[in-house]
């Protein structure tokens, strides 16, 4: 079986499967992983840390791609920095 | 200068995906010093992502037991993104940096797919087709969603069956090319019997999702996310409720790193001789790089670049002939899967085509090269390097994408002034983040 573990997401908890990558919690809190230069919202696009759509900032650490990087219990995730 | 670590091998290998871990195996079996370098969390490349767990591939159960076992250093979760000098390279971790030193290099970096700009293609949950997949094989959740397949390319019905596996609602698979050129690929498939089983496996898996032809997204739409896609079926849009849109325009080969270190370039592939050499000395290269021809293609050459680099050159000969069978059938892939030019009238004028950069295809227009409309607009010169516009302006304009530059991956600031030799004091002019 596969644990649960939880992350924050813009401060708020989000549970997920250990195995679950940053960008999946992200897209599942319901939330943008960061703003394009002209606004608009945006989300991941290829999943294979190609693209940098996914970037958010992790435990304090900007620019993260957050498709290649595994949760950890207690992430601290902000998207749009 | 801080290195984290420095290691030798004999032979390196970058990229771990089948041709990676496939080169690693045979070199290593010829009893050399081999270590493989993957920026993923684990082997497999995109094709086996999430395989193992299944069980579901043969092929990915075989090769990844036998890179278990072999005497083979794994590196993954990080990526190369320069060689300073000639048989040097320095790879990045979440918090680390290598320098990895090689007699013989072996070039297995895979492809990405292709993606072509259209209305409403930069919001949330319009994702690639294999990048979906990459998400839900990731831990996205997909039961009850609805999800639109589109683009063109055999990932298409993969991607399909395997969402609808999952517990996805497909309500269309569309697909750009015509049924004359499918029919004409099928018919090349005949003397290939486990891809027919694979392809009529396939069939049976997507039950009753319509599989549509000459048929391609016209416009994404929502506020703030995805809610619904207009396509283009048999000339007649059709507006569709959807959850997600997985759309990718079949696969372009990675080539950045192979442009970097020197190596030609032939038609957009890496040039290689019978021994999957590159025209610089020392450097092979397998794999989708030299030509998209899938994992049997990939498997083969990785196989003979590995047994090659290791100096095992009678047995890597055995491979050729199979190898020539598998480049067959990517020459016949390519055809059938090409992109129309219809689709170049796709994007309207506010349509974005650089998405790190928010170029608007307007812009484009008025540009006369690649170099140009880098140098005036800023296309392709974000963090992903041009790897998502580029491909899509030499589709929409024609235009030759141009030289690679280090760092070859956007780098961490500390790293890139390790690899000066001092601290930078501007690390945006090197294409650093921090």
């Amino acid at each position: 079986m596969l644990s649960q573990m939880t992350v924050m997401v813009n401060g708020s908890p989000v549970s997920v499967p250990s195995g679950t990558t940053v960008a999946v919690a992200v897209v599942m809190a319901g939330q943008a992983c960061r703003t394009g230069v002209t606004g608009e919202p945006r989300g991941p696009l290829c999943g294979m840390g190609i693209c940098f759509e996914c970037r958010v900032a992790i435990d304090g650490r900007s620019h993260c791609r957050s498709c290649q990087i595994l949760c950890r219990p207690g992430m601290q995730v902000r998207t749009d920095e | 200068m801080s290195r984290d670590s420095q290691q030798r091998f004999d032979v390196l290998v970058i990229g771990g995906g089948p041709a990676g871990m496939a080169a690693a195996v045979r070199a290593a079996e010829c009893g050399v010093d081999v270590g493989i370098v993957d920026d993923n969390a684990t082997v497999g490349g995109q094709i086996w992502r999430g395989d193992l767990a299944d069980g579901r591939s043969r092929d990915a159960v075989k090769w990844s037991e036998l890179l278990r076992t072999a005497k083979v250093t794994k590196l993954c979760g990080k990526r190369v993104f320069d060689q300073p000098e000639k048989g040097v390279l320095l790879a990045e971790g979440e918090n680390d940096l290598f320098e990895l030193r090689y007699r013989n290099l072996i070039l297995a970096t895979g492809a990405r797919e292709r993606f072509l700009p259209f209305p409403g293609w930069t919001l949330p949950n319009v994702m690639g087709a294999g990048g979906l997949q990459a998400m839900v094989k990731s831990g996205l959740p997909i039961q009850g969603k609805r999800v639109v397949v589109a683009g063109t390319g055999p990932l298409l019905l993969a991607v399909a069956a395997y969402l609808k596996k999952h517990g996805a609602e497909i309500p269309v698979v569309c697909e750009q090319t015509s049924w004359s050129n499918l029919a004409r690929f099928t018919a090349t498939l005949l003397g290939q019997p486990a891809k027919i089983a694979q392809g009529l496996r396939l069939k049976g898996e997507l039950g009753g999702v319509p599989f549509v032809v000459n048929s391609w997204p016209l416009a994404a739409h929502g506020r703030q996310a995805l809610e619904s896609v207009t396509i283009s079926r048999g000339g007649k849009p059709e507006t569709t409720q959807c959850d997600f849109l997985a759309c990718g325009f079949h696969l372009v080969p990675n080539i950045e790193l192979q442009v970097l270190l020197g190596c030609q370039i032939q038609a957009g592939h890496v040039r290689v001789d019978e021994f999957q050499r590159t025209t610089v000395e020392s450097i092979f290269c397998a794999g989708e790089p030299t030509g998209i021809g899938g994992v049997e293609s990939a498997l083969l050459e990785g196989q003979i670049a590995g047994l090659a680099a290791a100096g095992g050159m009678e047995e890597a000969r055995r491979l050729f002939p199979g190898r020539e069978k598998a480049r067959r059938f990517a020459r016949h892939m390519d055809r059938a899967f090409r992109v129309r030019p219809e689709l170049r009238i796709l994007p309207t004028a506010d349509t974005i085509v650089c998405r790190c950069e928010d170029v608007p295809y307007s812009r484009l227009q008025r540009q006369t090269s690649w170099r140009e409309a880098k140098l005036q607009t800023r296309c392709g010169m974000g963090p992903c390097q041009g790897r998502v516009c580029g491909p899509a302006a030499q589709f929409l304009f024609k235009w030759i994408p141009d030289s690679v530059r280090p760092p070859v991956f956007p780098a961490r600031i500390e790293n890139l002034s390790a690899l000066a030799g001092g601290p930078l004091k501007n690390g945006a002019a090197l294409g650093g983040f921090e």
